[in-house]
């Protein structure tokens, strides 16, 4: 079930895509969502097309695994189609019982729905073509000036990471704990939602005990390899802006341009 | 003085009620007095609840002594400046293999340690590839911890100690989750570390078998030191670590029987191979 999301995950290639620096990754995807929502007019459009099939390209990742991370999100996508063309307000184009829609409201529900579809293929670009590690380092890294107003920007990195870590084993754990359970006369399967949800608790104590468990383990672990916060620590990969970086952000910065060029001219 | 000493070593665990006030008080290390020399094998043998653990606990100055003293290279524990030092010169693999990785690629764990100690990038791939070919996992660099099986996790988990360069390795329990394949890895990686890099090697365990290779024993039993010396010192005392609940190695077993039953063998038979060549000298 949990496995099946695609939204999210890192997809190994060795591409131009996936040797860039997280930080560029990041900020460039954060300039991408924003230019988004800057322009209004249909050259835009093909502008943002343009840009996101290059970077498709040159992932090298296939678009049919891109295609299934949007899966995740159709019903929030329908909601907001649905909504947009019922009730926007102008000129009627079809009228039935109490429904109308009207001209504006298709066109804004259009737009809409390519901004969504944009916004999360933009965003699963950057997921897709980096480690969650990278991510983690390039979060630390970019929001490194908080430290200043005490904000524990490290002590984050260092939760996100571990919590990575270890997903996968507490899953096998959960499945683990299930199949006891199974094998002792428990029942997950039947019942409306309330009896299943109320079917998990014997499963979340065990869980929790063992994940605590865990966590004290691991604390003793880390502090026993002299683990003692982010000061006076070095990197063993640290990150370094490379040549193509330094072009990637170049053609971000083209892109920003030209998208407000347009909305100014036209 | 040896790498590390302890006197009259006491420590409590205490537990206390809602209020505060004090309602059992547990002693898991009664008045231990060791010493460790430098390059030495030793091993820790005790079942459980004989306070092995705590003891373990307190050469990585993770517990401090309620009474008495440890000295870990000559510093004392109870010294906090000396704390980081201390975790430096003896380095520590715990029992569970799963809950002391923490990076998710081997090779970032292995880089936890130095880069907690703050060595210089260069340096730290220098120790990785070094650490991680002292227990031949050179190969799996790459590899997500997830995917190892219980003994090269294991063997990981040493790598991450031996990088940050240890004067001595503690290893509390390191093969009582792993199953026979993985424990034979496992011993055979820290004799090798012992004998060819010269790292004083402190085994805690309750198998027999891992203790034959070792220079000295201590045996506990609820809390203190009970029997001290050579595997065939320890072992050719049957009937006291019966006593103790250890079980003796099955060739040691059967070389007492003999002996029993009239057979002159020598006392503190440890390895088939020795049964073989005594037996085979009587006929």
């Amino acid at each position: 079930m949990i496995r099946d999301i695609t939204i999210g995950q890192y997809y190994p290639k060795d591409s131009v895509i996936h040797k860039l620096d997280p930080r560029t990754k990041l900020v460039g995807t954060l300039a991408y969502i924003i230019s988004l929502f800057l322009f209004n007019n249909f050259l835009g459009y093909i502008v943002v097309t343009l840009f996101l099939v290059g970077v498709i390209k040159a992932s090298q990742v296939p678009f049919r695994f891109i295609i299934k991370g949007l899966k995740a999100i159709i019903m929030l996508l329908m909601i907001t189609v649905l909504f947009n063309l019922f009730l926007t307000k102008g000129t009627p184009l079809v009228e039935f019982w109490i429904f109308t829609i009207t001209k504006e409201g298709l066109r804004i529900s259009l737009f809409m729905a390519i901004r969504l579809i944009y916004l999360i293929i933009g965003s699963s670009m950057m997921t897709l073509t980096t480690t969650p590690n990278q991510l983690t380092d390039g979060l630390e890294s970019l929001l490194g000036p908080l430290k200043k107003i005490k904000v524990p920007v490290h002590e984050i990195a260092m939760m996100m990471s571990i919590a990575l870590r270890f997903i996968p084993i507490l899953l096998e754990e959960t499945d683990k704990i299930m199949k006891a359970q199974i094998a002792r006369g428990a029942d997950f399967e039947s019942g409306n939602l309330v009896k299943k949800a109320k079917s998990l608790v014997p499963l979340l104590v065990p869980l929790f005990i063992s994940a605590f468990r865990r966590a004290n383990d691991l604390a003793m672990a880390m502090e026993a390899r002299c683990y003692s916060g982010g000061e006076g620590r070095t990197k063993m990969k640290p990150l370094l802006y490379q040549v193509n970086d330094y072009r990637a952000y170049a053609i971000f910065v083209l892109y920003f341009a030209a998208i407000i060029a347009m909305e100014i001219v036209l | 003085m040896g790498i590390i000493k302890s006197k009259n070593l006491v420590f409590e665990y205490i537990r206390r009620d809602e209020e505060g006030n004090v309602e059992a008080i547990n002693r898991a290390v009664n008045e231990v007095n060791i010493e460790i020399k430098q390059g030495d094998f030793v091993a820790i043998l005790g079942h459980n609840g004989s306070g092995k653990s705590t003891l373990a606990k307190h050469m990585n100055a993770i517990l401090q002594p309620t009474e008495g003293d440890i000295w870990i290279d000559g510093k004392d524990t109870k010294d906090i400046d000396q704390l980081w030092e201390i975790r430096k010169t003896a380095g520590m693999v715990f029992q569970n293999p799963d809950n002391q990785i923490i990076g998710t690629v081997v090779e970032e764990d292995v880089g936890f340690g130095p880069e907690n100690i703050g060595i210089p990038t260069p340096q730290i791939w220098e120790r990785v590839e070094k650490g991680l070919k002292a227990v031949n996992m050179l190969s799996f660099r790459k590899h997500s911890p997830n995917k190892l099986s219980g003994g090269q996790k294991q063997r990981v988990a040493i790598a991450g100690i031996v990088a940050m360069q240890p004067k001595c390795i503690v290893l509390d329990e390191p093969t009582a989750m792993l199953d026979p394949n993985g424990r034979k890895e496992v011993i055979d990686t820290i004799t090798r570390l012992n004998k060819e890099e010269g790292v004083t090697v402190i085994l805690i365990t309750h198998y027999m078998e891992e203790v034959i290779g070792a220079d000295k024993v201590y045996v506990m039993d609820q809390g203190s030191v009970v029997m001290e010396g050579t595997p065939k010192e320890i072992f050719s005392r049957v009937d006291e670590l019966k006593q103790y609940r250890l079980d003796v190695p099955q060739v040691t077993l059967l070389a007492e029987e003999l002996k029993e039953s009239g057979v002159s063998l020598s006392d503190g038979i440890l390895t088939i191979d020795e049964l073989v060549n005594e037996i085979c000298q009587l006929y």
